[in-house]
């Protein structure tokens, strides 16, 4: 990814554009015409979309989309942003081509599944933003620590220390208590990444796998020594969603926004302050130079080490929040590596993000809908095996990734350790 | 003296005291304080001082302690080993390949199907086509992780872990396929390996139960063969020479692309060997999750091995002691194996930071000179 280096051969660079735009247009051509000849066939009748459950203030009518003339529309749409990605693709277009042609074919699964039948919008969409909440603070926390160059692959494993903690203090003294604990203990990995990587100089990835093998086999030994044994040491309060009023009562949006629980509110307010603090303070300006040229700041009297003992304890923080959803949020209990790699998903979706506290939220919203969608498909029972829908999300952050190079950056220095002259 | 002489005494390796600290002091240290602080961990869980003392035994036992423990080291480890020295020649190459899991399902899984699929078929032509599909299976499923950096430069930390991933889901729905599924079962689990495709087991005729099988010769071949791939073939010196420095090797004419794509093949085809032989050697069919996490593993082994195939090797025969001990551990003291997880990660810490060991135990140390790694 150092494009510095490619500077003196332009015309290399130009090739590398134009063929992610192939591939690009290849994968719209592809899913058009998956579109036309899997879909399109056999869906006669409508898809019906609810878009108010019967206890809301303010019902919408049900949406009812007519399946075949749909699928047909959107087939011709994605073969027409196919063809121009062949043709004369390239530049800025193919980001957004890809991500319409994406949404678009999101929609033409939804309505081909969902033809004949009833599916509930709102419901999808507010466990859309559930199932994000971990996925968006680990790619936060991950943003934080490589906006001052520290890579951070040990997300997973403060999520875990997160989840854990906050069912242990959880159970013990109350949940508000077990979420403090559980956001003092994610300080305490980043603290503790922060040492080895600035302090000790060790490589950044090892440090960060060996903090996610400690969680991990600390947590399962615990787990597996005294929960076993102690049941009542493992049975934590869970956060109940709370309505804000008024707002909580706008259609679709509502339900999904404002009638969650604090780990939800406690997010969408972290990416505002994160943002905030990142593009609009001067301590995020020295972050981000401290990320992009070290000896740079440093010769201008920023303390790299001590700006990036900061950065990385607080990402540890707000993974470390971020973990308590999984029980104090969701479960009430802790189970075994029950983050089942929602670390790394963030580490994808803050890359996907390109870096930056909105981006990687959107990003995560991305994931959190796939992963609902896979849910609420397998209900409809439509014929894709389950399996190959909980692919899909995967894949399509692989070809995401592949398709944004060029205009995602990491931070200058990103994976370097610091030494002060 | 001939001049073949004196250069023969001017390559021979002088092991000045830096590296002794750093091949042998810092890799003994870091193992005892791991014990030591193991052994905190277990006192802070309300484990008695006897227990302590009694599982550390069934850890010395279960690992070293008879014939059969030897075996089941040598027979964890092997898995290790091999994946591990893939993983080992990615990070040379510079690829940071987290994969390794999701290459081992694959070419786990391909093997088993060439080993029921191909049945009647005499062992010795058998087995080692069992074994080459694993390879080419695992080895494909790296190279699209490696193509896309090549092609595309995204970053392949990001498509492993989509690889993964895919992969569980991937390997779930083949196992519940009709031509894969043994019959008559409705839970998902492949068909077995019919005897002629399975690793032979080595020590048989004094034990039946000894497991070690002779896929510890192929760990040992493959050593010999990384090593001889990174440090006397010409691809090795490509590799090393991009994970050094990839604008250098770009300027001296080394083909970035290939070279990635390539040091990722290999590293899968080493990971998906690894898959066969855990299931023509140990397992005898495919389940899910049979990996075990064999691939998150040897992320640590080719790290705790500095990327060296010799110490590769040696990390991982240490890492398939503490599981073989870890399983006499709990059953002997009722100590949870998790505690091995533990005693692992903090043995790379204390590795990979060798300031920190100096920090803790500054006597027994030169005092370094520069604070770097080599001074």
């Amino acid at each position: 990814m150092t494009t510095a280096a490619d500077l003196p051969q332009i015309t290399k660079l130009d090739t590398g554009r134009e063929r992610q735009a192939r591939i690009a247009g290849a994968v719209l051509v592809a899913l058009s015409v998956l579109v036309l000849f899997i879909f399109a066939p056999g869906a006669t009748g409508s898809a019906t979309f609810r878009l108010s459950r019967p206890t809301d203030a303010l019902p919408l009518p049900d949406l009812a989309v007519p399946s075949s003339p749909f699928l047909y529309i959107a087939a011709a749409f994605l073969a027409f942003l196919g063809a121009r990605q062949f043709i004369r693709g390239g530049g800025r277009w193919t980001a957004l081509s890809l991500g319409l042609g994406f949404g678009i074919a999101v929609m033409a699964l939804l309505v081909w599944a969902a033809t004949g039948k009833a599916f509930s919008l709102t419901g999808m969409l507010q466990a859309t933003m559930v199932r994000a909440v971990p996925i968006a603070l680990g790619g936060l926390a991950g943003v934080l620590s490589e906006r001052v160059a520290v890579v951070n692959i040990a997300i997973e494993g403060m999520l875990l220390a997160g989840a854990f903690t906050g069912a242990l203090v959880g159970s013990l003294m109350g949940g508000v208590s077990g979420l403090v604990a559980a956001v003092a203990i994610g300080g305490l990995f980043g603290f503790i990444l922060a040492a080895l990587v600035v302090t000790y100089r060790m490589d950044q990835i090892i440090a960060g796998v060996v903090i996610n093998l400690f969680v991990l086999g600390l947590t399962s030994y615990v787990s597996s020594q005294v929960f076993q044994q102690y049941r009542s040491l493992n049975d934590a309060p869970v956060f109940r969603a709370v309505k804000i009023p008024l707002l909580g009562d706008i259609p679709v949006i509502g339900p999904m926004l404002f009638q969650q629980n604090i780990f939800v509110y406690g997010a969408l307010i972290m990416v505002a302050v994160a943002t905030y603090y990142l593009f609009y303070t001067r301590y995020g300006l020295r972050a981000r130079a401290v990320g992009e040229h070290p000896r740079a700041a440093d010769t201008l009297g920023i303390d790299v080490h001590r700006t990036r003992y900061i950065n990385v304890t607080v990402a540890g923080m707000v993974a470390g929040f971020g973990g308590a959803w999984f029980t104090l949020g969701a479960v009430g209990r802790f189970d075994e590596g029950m983050t089942g790699g929602r670390g790394f998903i963030g580490l994808a979706a803050m890359i996907f993000g390109r870096w930056h506290p909105v981006g990687a939220l959107a990003a995560a919203l991305v994931f959190g809908f796939a992963d609902s969608l896979q849910q609420k498909l397998a209900l409809l029972q439509t014929p894709i095996p389950s399996e190959f829908l909980a692919m899909a999300p995967y894949i399509a952050t692989i070809v995401v990734v592949a398709g944004l190079i060029g205009r995602a950056r990491a931070p200058a220095a990103d994976g370097q350790p610091y030494v002060k002259e | 003296m001939s001049g073949r002489d004196m250069k023969a005494l001017l390559e021979r390796p002088v092991w000045g005291r830096s590296e002794v600290e750093d091949l042998v002091i810092v890799p003994l240290f870091a193992v005892i304080v791991a014990l030591v602080l193991g052994a905190l961990t277990m006192l802070a869980t309300n484990v008695d001082i006897a227990t302590i003392g009694h599982s550390y035994i069934a850890l010395a036992r279960g690992s070293l302690g008879s014939l059969n423990a030897l075996s089941e080291t040598l027979t964890a480890a092997i898995p290790l080993v091999l994946a591990g020295l893939g993983l080992a020649l990615g990070f040379r190459a510079g690829l940071f390949n987290i994969g390794a899991e999701g290459q081992l399902l694959m070419g786990g899984m391909a093997a088993v199907i060439a080993g029921f699929a191909l049945s009647g078929l005499p062992a010795a032509i058998h087995l080692p086509l069992a074994l080459l599909v694993g390879a080419l299976a695992g080895a494909l499923y790296a190279s699209i992780a490696g193509w896309l950096r090549a092609a595309t430069g995204a970053h392949e930390v990001i498509s492993t872990i989509m690889l993964n991933l895919i992969s569980y889901r991937l390997l779930d729905y083949m196992l519940r396929m009709p031509a894969i599924q043994k019959e008559g079962r409705a839970d998902p689990i492949s068909r077995s390996v019919p005897e002629a495709a399975e690793l032979p087991r080595l020590l048989s005729f004094i034990d039946p139960n000894l497991r070690l099988h002779a896929g510890v010769f192929l760990m040992l071949a493959m050593v010999a063969l990384v090593w001889w791939v990174l440090f006397r073939s010409r691809i090795g010196f490509e590799f090393r020479a991009s994970g050094e420095s990839a604008d250098a090797a770009r300027y001296a004419g080394i083909r970035a692309g290939l070279v990635i794509v390539l040091a990722m093949g290999t590293a899968g085809a080493l990971a998906g060997l690894a898959g066969a032989n855990q299931v023509l050697g140990v397992l005898g069919r495919a389940t899910p999750g049979f990996s075990a996490g064999i691939g998150f593993d040897a992320i640590a082994v080719a790290l705790l091995g500095r990327s060296h195939p010799v110490g590769v090797l040696f990390a991982g025969l240490l890492f398939g002691a503490l599981e073989a001990g870890g399983r006499q551990m709990q059953v002997d003291a009722g100590v949870s194996i998790d505690l091995i997880g533990i005693i692992q990660a903090l043995i790379i810490v204390f590795v990979a930071a060798p300031l920190l060991v100096r920090a803790i135990f500054p006597w027994g140390f030169r005092r370094p000179s520069s604070g770097g790694r080599r001074p």
